[in-house]
């Protein structure tokens, strides 16, 4: 019975394909909504999630916020190298200064810090050296910069040897970073940035003290990341006289945490307003059915006299619903598959149909063309045949 | 096989109370050609609907076969329709997108024959109305004379106890008519109960038994 109302509600969805297309469209376009829009998000996040990742699993954030007349320095943060349990760490001043190359002048982001810093972050040289220990200790003018400012402010790549001027102090660059290849960078655009040794910071902007507010950790390896948490909070216990609020330390997973809390929400959010598109294509088509049921009255009575009950006029038309809710859910996955290959192939960042949300799609679209089909399955199944047999379409 | 007693019908139009039926009797055997005339209005075809299972009577007793129909409700009605009864319009009432042969295989659907057996009938059935060759084509594609074949063919291949024809002959010229009432002929001599509904005298006197109808009342001619 199920075969049967299967083939006459691809026959009747044949007969009118127009109006099948038009009502399916509805939820073609609600599907697409749901389905590009979730998946872009997912996309973004993998990829966001690739490069924290990509930062290493052995990374520790760490914000003071209260010194509490005790401030921490640069020598108890490099102190703390000597610690079994912690590999590498690296204070980071930031402040934003006029760069100045030839007649250019431009914004960029002064990072002061130390040696170590690349290695903690994984940075990584396309030409010249990273700072030394001895720049650090020397106050030496030294800068690393990293490719956009090269391009944009000195105008090549090859800089090294060239002097800048960062709030007006010469600095000799002595390296260039690689370009940054993630996402975000090419979406956002990377900010012009220079490296330079933490002490040379404080000389440049007056904003910048010699207390030190942010600084990194880094464990040996992934492994050893909790004992290297411990053993940093145990040091910052003691040296902020128990205070526990004095300092936050963060780790990558911390990190991701909250990252993939914001991403549900905003798949979440895209995909209810995306839902409720879908929800208007369903309407669609409880209006077409309506109409498809008043125009079939006649046809109906001639099933119901020769012997169609309820349940089987019921079926047809439960079963026409779906067809076009179902074919139109395909087409429309179908359709998004095309559209993030099209993103990906422009954008360069690869956006794949999320198989959840293609699921979810499936799911709602039958749900859609059941509830949107019952009524007006009832209401054929429900005609008396001698009043469906007198009508005149 | 068909038992009307005191069968009425009351329709309410407007306020206004119209007697279809009045205390209807009539006794219709196995095997009889009987034709039902009466000029419009006169209730023959609130008497088809009733004897058809497509509506039920206000009060009265109807049995068919020895059922009882004036108990049933509508999934035994239903059922009813789809086994013992085969219905001919005076519009053919063919379902204008399925083929002959489609329309012809649909009461068999509802009765959950399985493929082969629907096949081997309904190719029997419209042979025996001589329209196997017209089998693909749609109604429209049909003079009126070949649909009111295919509808024979869709009432007959059910076997049904009942032949049922309201006005078979009404919207077709008199020579496809005279055609039309050659298969009936050929039903009742095959041993068919054919119940034929008609205004017309002269295709009412070919059948071997009239009743006449004339307000709601039945009588014998």
């Amino acid at each position: 019975m199920v075969g049967q109302s299967m083939k006459m509600a691809l026959k009747a969805i044949l007969a009118n394909k127009m109006r099948s297309f038009l009502t399916m469209l509805g939820i073609i376009i609600g599907v697409v909504a749901l389905v590009v829009l979730v998946s872009l998000v997912n996309g973004a996040t993998t990829s966001v999630t690739d490069e924290i990742n990509d930062l290493g699993s052995n990374l520790l954030t760490v914000s003071v916020s209260d010194n509490k007349g005790r401030p921490m320095k640069l020598e108890d943060v490099t102190a703390w190298m000597e610690e079994e349990a912690i590999a590498l760490t690296a204070p980071l001043n930031q402040v934003n200064a006029t760069g100045k190359y030839g007649m250019e002048d431009d914004s960029v982001q002064v990072c002061g810090t130390t040696a170590s810093y690349a290695a903690i972050q994984k940075l990584e040289l396309a030409r010249g050296r990273w700072l030394k220990t001895t720049d650090v200790e020397n106050v030496n003018y030294v800068a690393v910069v990293n490719s956009t400012l090269a391009e944009d402010l000195v105008g090549y790549t090859d800089c090294v040897g060239e002097i800048i001027s960062l709030n007006g102090m010469r600095f000799t660059i002595v390296g260039v970073l690689k370009e940054e290849e993630s996402a975000m960078a090419a979406v956002m655009g990377e900010q012009m940035t220079a490296y330079i040794p933490y002490t040379a910071a404080l000389r440049v902007s007056d904003g910048l003290s010699s207390e030190i507010t942010t600084f990194y950790a880094a464990s040996a390896d992934g492994n050893s990341m909790d004992a290297a948490e411990a053993r940093v909070k145990e040091l910052l216990m003691e040296r902020f006289d128990e205070d526990e609020d004095a300092f936050t330390v963060i780790n990558q997973s911390e990190i991701m945490d909250a990252l993939g809390s914001v991403t549900a929400t905003l798949s979440l959010l895209l995909g209810g307003i995306a839902a409720i598109s879908l929800l208007v294509g369903g309407i669609g088509i409880m209006n077409i059915m309506l109409v498809s049921v008043t125009e079939r009255t006649r046809e109906i009575g001639i099933r119901k006299a020769i012997g169609a009950g309820r349940g089987v006029i019921m079926l047809q038309f439960l079963i026409e619903a779906l067809t076009i809710s179902l074919i139109g859910c395909l087409i429309g996955i179908l359709l998004s598959w095309g559209i993030l290959a099209v993103i990906s192939a422009v954008g360069g960042v690869a956006f794949g149909v999320n198989g959840t949300v293609a699921l979810v799609s499936i799911a709602f679209s039958l749900g859609i063309g059941v509830i949107f089909g019952l009524y007006p399955a009832n209401k054929a199944a429900k005609k008396a045949p001698i009043e469906a047999l007198r009508y005149e379409g | 096989m068909i038992v009307f007693k005191e069968v009425s019908k009351v329709y309410h139009i407007g306020g206004e109370e119209v007697r279809a039926l009045d205390r209807a009797s009539m006794h219709i055997r196995k095997g009889e050609f009987v034709s039902i005339v009466g000029p419009s209005g006169s209730g023959k075809s609130t008497l088809m609907n009733i004897v058809g299972c497509l509506d039920v009577a206000d009060s009265g007793e109807y049995r068919l076969d020895g059922q009882p129909i004036d108990q049933y409700r509508e999934r035994e009605l239903t059922a009813v329709r789809n086994r013992k009864i085969g219905f001919i319009f005076q519009n053919f009432n063919l379902i204008p997108k399925l083929t002959a042969w489609e329309n012809v295989e649909l009461p068999l659907i509802y009765q959950k024959v399985r493929r082969e057996e629907r096949q081997r009938r309904a190719a029997q059935a419209l042979d025996r109305v001589g329209l196997l060759n017209r089998a693909w084509h749609r109604p429209a594609q049909l003079s009126g004379g070949q649909q009111q074949r295919v509808a024979i063919a869709r009432a007959l291949v059910t076997n049904p106890s009942l032949f049922l024809a309201d006005e078979p002959t009404g919207n077709l010229d008199s020579r496809t008519g005279e055609e039309i009432m050659r298969i009936f002929h050929e039903l009742h001599k095959q041993g068919n109960t054919i119940v034929l509904i008609t205004h017309d005298r002269d295709v009412a006197a070919q059948a071997a038994r009239q009743i006449s109808i004339h307000d709601g009342q039945v009588k014998e001619v």
